[in-house]
């Protein structure tokens, strides 16, 4: 009855196959129809509430593998019983007690294994933690204490990405395959290897306080931005955008914002993701090739995003401190948000915050970006000059956006060969189809 | 995704059924809950003595009213953000479970991506 470790989520299972589109084929009592429809609740349910379930069996028996498993059985319950007996009126509550029930058997089980190992002499440390069973008042914290597990740092990154969304989101692994263009069999593999080092590991199912908490914190912020990252310019295929990631990463930063209300930089990443979201609509042209900020129709912008962004900024400002990475970053973004027109940005102020950033958090990213903005602020040459400095940077080498940004000074410079030389660099550079198409067509408009 | 969610008054006359407390407690627990989790974009109680206004060649009629079609007046929104058309549904089951009788409407609202995917 265990359901298998790669045990798909309800993505996987909701469609009986063979049934034809529209056909009313009678099982039982239930007809297909019915059942599909069950199915897609089930499905709706248990995006909503798995987080929430997983964290709470979590808690009882202090490994998340084995929460998300006991999980996946009651889901699977689900499955089998709601398309006859109806969808229970709070269906997350019955989860969750299938849930619970399923985790003080597998207790009972092994404290009578292990009395068993006792009875023979085999005596061991027989003590079992106490049972807790989640109840709703400490939910939330459960909610926390998973998010800081999932993005463990004893996990490689793409593992902590792909239990993020897996036990967070409520994703299922074909999902995240798709969505990060990888095999299903990758993704499931990563997740495997990911429960069960954290059970190696012995990680404690907690919430880090002291020294550890701002590393341990910065480590949940990168993945979430990664996420996002991910579907905001996607790194490889066809499409410019995956929104659906970009959301994912969205909802999970306004989700840890309220578990985590005194931390200033959660509230920096989802003024920055909630403001960067905004421009989603106008950053892709009629045929999916990416329109620069400064050419981008502001009226596309989404005002809720933006006001949201502000209002997160402000929060984090409330907190106050010397501001970390993330709120710069929102900082910088809620400047463009704030300029009505491309003429009206504060590049100076953006330049100066690039300069605040580069001292936080040093990295020949920030300072190519810096390159950009003195090169509004303070004209082309000067960025240039910051931009050059850059061509012997071994991370830079192989990054894009390097001959792209110096390509783009050269052009304003009127040095037309040399930029359309970058141009072409830069385009051979990114495995993004429509990017690479915009930059050859800027290279093409250079030529003499 | 997102849902514009839309309450009709069918009785008619929203004094004459005063919500009680424990449900006004409940709600706001939901109302908490859907905020935290970003789920809840905004929400809002609509008079619904509504000002009609029309436009015909170039001519604008500003009018009181309707009040005509009581029960069909949109007296609440909530504009939520969810992952598919399914959950905003769930959402809405979980709304009425707790307001009890009524009758509501829910339409997508075209927001950032949906363009993007030529919707």
């Amino acid at each position: 009855m265990i359901a298998s470790r790669t045990a798909p989520g309800p993505g996987a299972v909701r469609r009986p196959a063979c049934a034809p589109a529209g056909a009313d084929v009678v099982i039982g009592t239930v007809t297909t129809r019915e059942r599909s429809a069950v199915h897609a609740r089930i499905d709706a349910v248990w995006r909503l509430e798995s987080a929430r379930i997983i964290a709470g069996l979590a808690r009882m028996m202090n490994d998340v593998g084995v929460a998300e498993e006991l999980a996946q059985d009651a889901l699977v319950a689900a499955l089998e019983q709601w398309p006859e007996s109806g969808v229970p009126d709070n269906p997350g509550a019955w989860l969750m007690a299938v849930g619970k029930r399923r985790a003080i058997d597998r207790i009972r089980r092994r404290e009578r294994f292990e009395h068993r190992l006792a009875e023979l002499g085999h005596g061991l440390d027989t003590e079992t933690p106490g049972i807790e069973p989640p109840d709703d008042e400490h939910i939330e914290d459960d909610v926390l204490r998973l998010v800081f597990t999932a993005c463990h740092p004893v996990l490689p990154t793409p593992a902590r990405i792909a239990l993020t969304l897996r036990m967070l989101g409520g994703l299922t692994t074909v999902e995240i395959a798709r969505a990060f263009l990888v095999p299903e069999a990758t993704v499931a593999q990563r997740i495997v290897r990911a429960k069960r080092t954290l059970a190696e590991a012995k990680v404690p199912f907690e919430v880090p306080e002291g020294p550890d908490r701002a590393a341990r914190l910065s480590s949940v912020l990168e993945v979430l931005y990664l996420i996002f990252n991910e579907g905001y310019a996607a790194t490889a295929g066809d499409d410019w955008v995956r929104t659906d990631l970009c959301l994912e990463a969205l909802r999970l930063g306004r989700i840890l914002a309220e578990l985590a209300p005194g931390e200033a930089e959660v509230h920096g990443l989802v003024a920055l993701m909630e403001i960067q979201a905004s421009r989603t609509r106008a950053r892709t042209g009629p045929s999916g090739e990416p329109v620069p900020i400064a050419e981008q129709d502001r009226g596309r912008w989404d005002r809720l995003l933006i006001h949201r962004g502000f209002a997160a900024l402000l929060r984090a400002g409330e907190i106050g401190g010397p501001p970390g990475p993330y709120v710069l970053q929102g900082t910088i973004a809620a400047c463009h948000a704030r300029a009505r027109t491309a003429e009206e940005t504060d590049w100076h102020r953006i330049a100066e915050l690039y300069g605040v950033l580069a001292r936080v958090a040093p990295s020949p990213v920030v300072d190519l970006n810096r390159a950009v903005a003195v090169g509004m602020a303070e004209g082309p040459e000067r960025g240039l000059a910051l931009a050059d400095a850059l061509t012997s940077e071994p991370s830079l080498r192989g990054y894009h956006l390097l001959p792209g940004v110096r390509a783009d000074l050269l052009a304003r410079l009127g040095r037309r060969d040399e930029a359309r030389a970058e141009f072409e660099r830069a385009a051979a550079l990114t495995d993004n189809a429509p990017q690479r198409r915009a930059l050859l067509a800027r290279a093409a408009a250079l030529n003499p | 995704m997102r849902f514009m969610m839309m309450t009709k008054d069918t009785t008619g006359d929203s004094a004459a059924t005063p919500p009680d407390e424990a449900m006004m407690a409940e709600m706001g627990r939901f109302i908490e809950e859907t905020s935290k989790s970003g789920v809840l974009l905004a929400t809002g109680g609509l008079d619904p003595r509504a000002i009609t206004i029309t436009s015909s060649g170039g001519k604008i009629t500003v009018t009181d009213g309707p009040y005509t079609e009581a029960k069909e007046a949109v007296v609440g929104f909530a504009l939520v953000e969810v992952r598919s058309k399914e959950e905003a549904i769930e959402l809405s089951r979980r709304f009425w479970s707790i307001v009890g009788d009524g009758e509501g409407v829910i339409q997508q609202v075209f927001g950032p991506g949906d363009d993007a995917h030529g919707q």
